[in-house]
């Protein structure tokens, strides 16, 4: 069975995030920059798959030079090798666009299914499985927080606020995951030594046979028109308690919607 | 958010901005590693230190390990997160590729392990002793006693301790009187009993290895008669399976002031409570040679000092930087000049008196840790460096800051969480914040491994004197060439008052001993390891001045502000010490017991 993990370098969501103000595209530059971490859980389920059913580990990462650190992790927890679509016409590129560039890079690789994180922690678009789907003409099963593949079908429970729905589609086909679905393991040290001899192709657009034109800043479908930081934290409201405190606090959490 | 356990940043500072530890990757023994793998295992080393050291930190203080029916029992976090760390490889990571390791080398292996101790230095002792355990048994113990123990410990399968102390010997290892006697099949049976043992008891792993120090009957008199045995829970069976109950039995568990999460026993040893090959006593296996024990149990201290050192500074590392933290959001009072009591209250880091609290803390954490890392350089360059005379000057330089490197992150370190308590006034008095925990987790490294007062006479009674005086000697050119560098530079006034201050070690030290009556000479041995502990980190703050170049980012200024606050603050301290070490002071030495 060949898998391949679709992985994104995100800056950590857990530091100040920023957007670069020269052209309002994600300041990745100056960031403290990390796996998008809803990855780590496709990763593992990846390796889990592998596990069971043999077969080798792809990741493909559209990224630049420095998504190499998201790459070696991914290969220190376990995947076999990688490819590293790298090319500076596709900084500012929009989903829409980058789907394009996945999916040229999948053609070229041998796959069976594909795994994806439910969503990326800087942009929360959701929207890559089914770009890439479309794109390939395959099934998307979105969602997951259970997995299993037997007899040529891949079946997943997809999460939803009250339960799941079981739903399964034949191979080849892609999936996203939540983290619910399983708990990422470390990379182990042996893993780390392990990751530098694992062969990592780097591609360009030309090598995927994709027209520069196609992609970058200029020739998004969307664009970031204007942005604005957080208005910084205001004062709390203090709440006397005059025999009526129980009362003032349910209506204060009424007026936030909390209740 | 940046850590509270530990700063990366500056842990990158000093490994690559000042050690240039990737220099190492040219010798033979490293040439698997790289950048690459000392930021990954950094990097899954903090990982697993926040997810699985640090959370149950306080649960573990909380709840100590309690004797039941003579098995310990604890909290289940210790053995999940214990797992997580052998499972990761950590265990093995400096060891050689023969036994599971990654040859990882040992100046990064320090940085790595320093995560764990300052998220959870109770669960962390368990690997830290089975470390040292292991790599005592691989420099002498025979093949066959390093597949049967080695191996397991560093699969994580088995733990080790080092059994020294007795319940009337601690300081004095010489008083020890656990007997071992040998028997017709080349083993031993030992009695007696062992205190202060950490780690002697628990479930976490089916078999524990007792490196045991006893007397052969017969033996020479005090510590020339001290012999090293293997003492395990359970023997090993010839294909490795367990088989008998070993008669160590546990006594009972010490109830602590700090480190509650490691189990710290008292031992039983051969009193028939279990009945090996049908017989009473301890079965035991001599490693090396008879009376040898001492001998091959200080070989290894250094790197178990050095250790100990780490411990200290990052247990007070860990305090500074909850200290910051909490320094930066809480507000009380108004600046100096403030003159309109209706303004709002500050930020207290605001305060200049708290900023003072704050920047003694870095300078002892941050000291503390170039300290520590350095001493583990030494140890690569004595185990690595290309040429014998390299590597024999870097084992002169290790033996002679070893007692420093130990005593004197140990004495600062809990003074810099005794700060971080102080700059968050009554809160931190309180146990809904942590600083008074690190407090108390601190306090044991005074007096571990050698208390500050072994520590002291160690330095002055043998260091400084060992081979003539060389390693002093080496130790002061060590200095001066750092200080060299510094001319021409603004630092070349911190560089003329460190020399001054190696001048005058020199000097003190030869009036000490010149007195003519060691008792004169080491009547105030603790004063001396102080002064020379602060000569020793206002050169490694030197050296830090200087790596920073020209580098002007907040993190780099910070360190040139840390290094002249050692200068102008701290560094004088070691005058007045020496002053009192020049005149010969007996105001300790006469007086008697009954005035006190
Ligand atoms: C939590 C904990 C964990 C420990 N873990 C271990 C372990 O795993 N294995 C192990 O073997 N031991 C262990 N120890 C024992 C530890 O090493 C000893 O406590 C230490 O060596 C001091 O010995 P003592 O407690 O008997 O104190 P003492 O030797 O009685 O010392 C009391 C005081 O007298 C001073 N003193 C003693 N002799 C001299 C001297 N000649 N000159 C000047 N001053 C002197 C000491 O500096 C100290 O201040 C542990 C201790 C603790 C508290
Ligand atoms: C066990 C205990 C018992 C107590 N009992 C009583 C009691 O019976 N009655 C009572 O009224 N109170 C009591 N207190 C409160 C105690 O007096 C306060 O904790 C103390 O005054 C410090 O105030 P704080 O804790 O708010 O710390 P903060 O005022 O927040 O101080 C935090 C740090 O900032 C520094 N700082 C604050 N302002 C300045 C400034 N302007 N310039 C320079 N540095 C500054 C402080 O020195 C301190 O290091 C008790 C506290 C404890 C822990």
């Amino acid at each position: 069975m060949n898998i391949v993990v679709l992985v994104k370098q995100v800056p950590d969501s857990g530091s100040e995030r920023k957007l670069d103000p020269a052209d309002n595209t994600v300041a990745r530059a100056s960031a403290d920059n990390v796996i998008n971490e809803m990855d780590e859980y496709a990763i593992e389920e990846a390796l889990l798959v592998r596990d069971r059913e043999g077969g080798e580990v792809t990741v493909l990462t559209v990224g630049p030079d420095s998504a190499t650190d998201a790459i070696r992790k991914a290969l220190s927890m376990g995947a076999d090798k990688a490819v590293h679509v790298v090319d500076d016409a596709i900084h500012g590129s929009c989903a829409v666009q980058t789907s394009g560039v996945i999916a040229a890079a999948l053609q070229q690789l041998e796959y069976d299914l594909v795994l994806c994180g439910a969503e990326a922690t800087d942009a929360q678009l959701s929207v890559m499985p089914a770009l890439v789907a479309e794109r390939l003409n395959i099934p998307q099963l979105s969602g997951a927080r259970k997995l299993t593949v037997e007899g040529g079908m891949a079946k997943i429970e997809r999460q939803t606020d009250g339960g799941y729905w079981a739903v399964e589609a034949p191979l080849p086909a892609i999936v996203s995951t939540w983290d619910t679905i399983n708990e990422p393991r470390y990379p182990s040290f042996k893993g780390i030594m392990a990751a530098k001899k694992k062969p990592v192709e780097t591609k360009t657009l030309a090598d995927l046979g994709l027209d520069a034109g196609s992609v970058g800043l200029a020739n998004a479908t969307s664009k970031v028109l204007d942005f604005a930081g957080r208005p910084p934290k205001g004062e709390g409201v203090k709440v006397v308690d005059e025999g009526d405190g129980a009362q003032k606090f349910v209506d204060f959490l009424a007026s936030q919607k909390i209740v | 958010m940046p850590s509270l356990i530990l700063s990366r940043r500056d842990l990158d500072f000093l490994l690559h901005e000042w050690l240039d530890v990737e220099s190492l990757t040219k010798r033979p023994r490293f040439t698997e590693h790289s950048r690459e793998t000392f930021d990954a295992v950094l990097d899954l080393a903090e990982q697993i230190a926040t997810d699985h050291f640090a959370p149950h930190n306080r649960t573990a203080d909380l709840n100590e390990p309690r004797m039941v029916d003579g098995k310990v029992e604890m909290i289940p976090e210790v053995k999940k997160a214990l797992t997580v760390f052998t499972d990761a490889g950590l265990m093995a990571g400096s060891f050689d590729e023969e036994y599971g390791g990654m040859q990882l080398p040992h100046t990064v292996g320090q940085a790595v392990f320093a995560w764990f101790k300052a998220a959870n230095v109770g669960t962390s002792a368990y690997p830290f002793l089975t470390m040292g355990n292991a790599r005592l048994l691989l420099a002498h113990g025979s093949q066959e006693q390093i597949d049967t123990y080695v191996r397991p410990e560093l699969e994580g399968r088995w733990f080790g301790t080092m059994a020294l102390s007795e319940p009337q010997a601690g300081s004095s290892l010489a008083d020890i009187t656990t007997r071992a006697v040998p028997q017709d099949d080349g083993t031993y049976r030992l009695t007696g009993n062992k205190m202060w043992i950490s780690g002697g008891d628990h479930e976490l792993t089916e078999n524990i290895v007792h490196l045991v120090l006893a007397k052969i009957p017969g033996g020479p008199p005090g510590v020339k008669g001290i012999s090293l045995f293997i003492v395990p829970k359970f023997l090993v069976n010839d294909d490795g399976s367990l088989g008998e109950r070993n008669d160590v039995v546990l006594a009972g568990l010490n109830h602590k002031m700090g480190y509650r999460g490691t189990t710290n026993t008292l031992l039983n040893f051969g009193e028939g409570v279990h009945t090996p090959g049908g017989q009473a006593g301890a079965v035991g296996y001599l490693v090396g040679e008879q009376h040898r024990g001492l001998t091959y149990m200080f070989h290894m201290m250094n790197e178990a000092r050095i250790g100990v050192g780490v411990g200290a500074t990052v247990l007070g590392y860990t305090g500074y930087l909850h200290a910051l933290e909490y320094a930066r959001t809480r507000t009380q009072g108004r600046p100096a000049a403030a003159k309109d009591p209706a303004s709002k209250p500050v930020p207290i880091v605001e305060h200049a008196d708290v900023r003072r609290m704050l920047l003694t803390a870095k300078s002892y954490v941050e000291g503390g840790m170039a300290l520590g890392l350095y001493c583990a350089r030494l140890v690569d360059e004595e185990q690595t460096a290309e040429n014998e005379a390299d590597r024999a000057r870097a084992h002169l330089l290790l033996d002679m800051l070893t007692p420093i490197a130990k005593a004197w992150p140990s004495q600062w370190g809990p003074v810099a969480d005794d700060l971080a308590i102080q700059v968050h006034g009554g809160y931190g008095y309180t146990r809904d914040y942590p600083v008074e925990q690190f407090y108390r987790d601190n306090r044991l490294n005074p007096i571990h491994e050698g208390t500050q007062g072994i520590q002291s006479l160690d330095l002055l009674g043998r260091k400084v004197v060992m081979q003539g005086g060389s390693g002093l000697a080496l130790l002061g050119e060590t200095i001066t060439a750092a200080t060299a560098r510094a001319a021409g530079t603004e630092w070349a006034g911190f560089a003329a008052d460190i020399d001054a201050a190696v001048a005058r070690m020199g000097a003190v030290t030869a009036t000490l001993w010149g007195a003519g009556d060691p008792a004169v000479t080491l009547a105030n041995s603790h004063v001396y390891l102080e002064a020379a502990g602060h000569l020793v980190v206002a050169w490694l703050w030197l050296e830090q001045a200087l790596a920073t170049g020209t580098a002007d980012s907040d993190f780099h200024q910070g360190k040139r502000q840390a290094a002249r606050f050692f200068w102008r603050w701290e560094l004088p301290r070691v005058h007045h010490r020496f002053d009192l070490l020049e005149s010969l002071d007996r105001t300790v030495l006469d007086t008697p017991d009954r005035w006190l």
